[in-house]
């Protein structure tokens, strides 16, 4: 029961942090698809979601390559002493890149409901583009970017295949949907059908809550 | 004393009571061409015309909001655009009041901050001076959502007002409003143009309107000048 729970605070706790970290790049991509026209724009698009759509391992396969201590960005924290596989924040980044699109694609939805013309009209009364953001067009979307937000903690906190390559199943970085995995394979079923329980609790709450918002958004528009 | 002149002072202020305004300018949009040569010398102007004349898009080139193929626009000394010197100002450097005909006030503020978001901490105008004015004292602390469609109008003028800008645009200000609130509103523009002394570019399709408050009348047909001239 001890380890159930720590499993699950630790599970939350972790992709907590990874909403936080996709939250910036998310809400600025969201933004950048919604608003702007550029070159590369269907790449970004298309790069963003294809985590949405390869199957997860090979997701997870992309970034240890990336940050393995022989990738190019794995070596380069190395210099600083940072260690990412195995660790505590290979378990942020899968559940942050695999969390991201839904994140991007509700958050867009957001941004795409906003009328233009405050954002002109801010414009006009004298505010430049930092500021129309921050006081117009993200307050406008924010309920948007709340669904998004939890519909990619969603995501995260049931993140399996990415993290299982990422992070392994060591005591110091499993989460419950790992921990379903080696309880079932080791044959303890009731552990299993425990962290089952507290998972669909979990997810049912943080989506219910994100339908919510979604929901009543389209109502007040 | 402060030291600028305030647009509430109109005495300090007859040098920006006749300002030129050059509008000089084509700008296309998909079928539609917009051409426009017009140097005015007038308080306030009327731009009268038929719908789809291309009144509001002349207001919204000046806004910035809009960019014109080429040409010339300038508001007293200072160029908004020149094609040919390659002067673009965005809408957030222009310090043009915009009142637009849907007067897209922000829904997640209330009237206050409304008002106040595009103040000019310099030598803008003061929210007492402005909100007295206008008589927007008592909805101050009311959500946007809430207000009558006259108070919204004011609401609006109020807020472009804020931005002590060197002219007022302003679409169809009365045209959303039935007759008694028309009347209640005129008033007000009168004030702003007699009090603050902003030059002012009115849009309307109403004859009599026209001639309560401009000076100078434009007549726009199908994105051509159609006639311009003195009222008087």
């Amino acid at each position: 029961m001890n380890s159930i729970l720590s499993i699950a605070s630790f599970t939350v706790a972790m992709a907590a942090l990874a909403t936080l970290v996709m939250l910036p790049p998310g809400v600025a991509v969201a933004w950048l698809l919604a608003r702007r026209r550029f070159p590369g724009r269907v790449v970004l698009e298309t790069v963003v979601s294809l985590p949405l759509v390869l199957p997860p391992v090979a997701t997870g396969l992309i970034l240890m390559r990336l940050l393995g201590p022989h990738g190019p960005i794995g070596a380069w924290l190395e210099r600083f002493g940072i260690e990412v596989m195995f660790t505590w924040r290979a378990v942020v980044v899968a559940m942050a890149v695999m969390g991201l699109p839904l994140l991007v694609r509700v958050a867009r939805a957001g941004f795409d409901q906003v009328d233009r013309r405050y954002e002109q009209i801010a414009a006009t009364l004298g505010a430049g583009p930092a500021r129309v953001f921050f006081t117009v067009s993200l307050p406008l979307a924010r309920r948007g970017v709340l669904a998004g937000a939890l519909l990619g903690f969603s995501r995260a906190l049931g993140e399996f295949g990415a993290t299982i390559l990422l992070a392994g199943a060591l005591p110091s970085t499993r989460t419950i949907a790992v921990a379903i995995y080696s309880y079932t394979e080791t044959g303890q079923d009731a552990a299993a059908t425990a962290m089952l329980a507290v998972s669909a609790t979990i997810a049912f709450g943080a989506l219910l809550l994100s339908n919510r918002l979604a929901t009543s958004r389209v109502r007040s528009s | 004393m402060k030291h600028h002149t305030s647009p509430l002072h109109p005495e300090q202020s007859t040098e920006r009571t006749y300002r030129r305004i050059t509008l000089d300018f084509s700008l296309r949009q998909g079928t539609f061409t917009l051409e426009i040569h017009e140097h005015i010398d007038a308080r306030v102007v009327a731009l009268f015309g038929p719908s789809g004349a291309g009144k509001t898009t002349v207001l919204e080139s000046i806004a910035g909001l809009r960019t014109p193929e080429h040409g010339v626009i300038r508001i007293g000394t200072r160029t908004l655009f020149d094609s040919s010197a390659g002067v673009d100002r965005p809408a957030h450097e222009r310090r043009v009041g915009y009142v637009p005909q849907d007067l897209a006030l922000f829904p997640h503020m209330n009237v206050r901050r409304n008002i106040l978001y595009g103040a000019d901490a310099g030598g803008g105008p003061r929210l007492d001076q402005v909100v007295g004015m206008l008589e927007l004292v008592p909805i101050l602390d009311r959500d946007v959502t809430a207000l009558s469609g006259g108070e919204r109008q004011r609401v609006a003028l109020a807020r472009a007002l804020m931005v002590s800008p060197a002219l007022l645009l302003l679409d169809e200000p009365l045209a959303a409003l039935d007759r008694g609130l028309r009347e209640r509103i005129l008033p007000y523009l009168e004030r702003i143009r007699d009090e603050l002394a902003i030059p002012m570019l009115y849009v309307s399709h109403a004859e009599a309107e026209v001639r309560a408050m401009a000076d100078w009348v434009v007549v726009l047909d199908a994105g051509r000048v159609a006639r311009s001239g003195s009222t008087g």
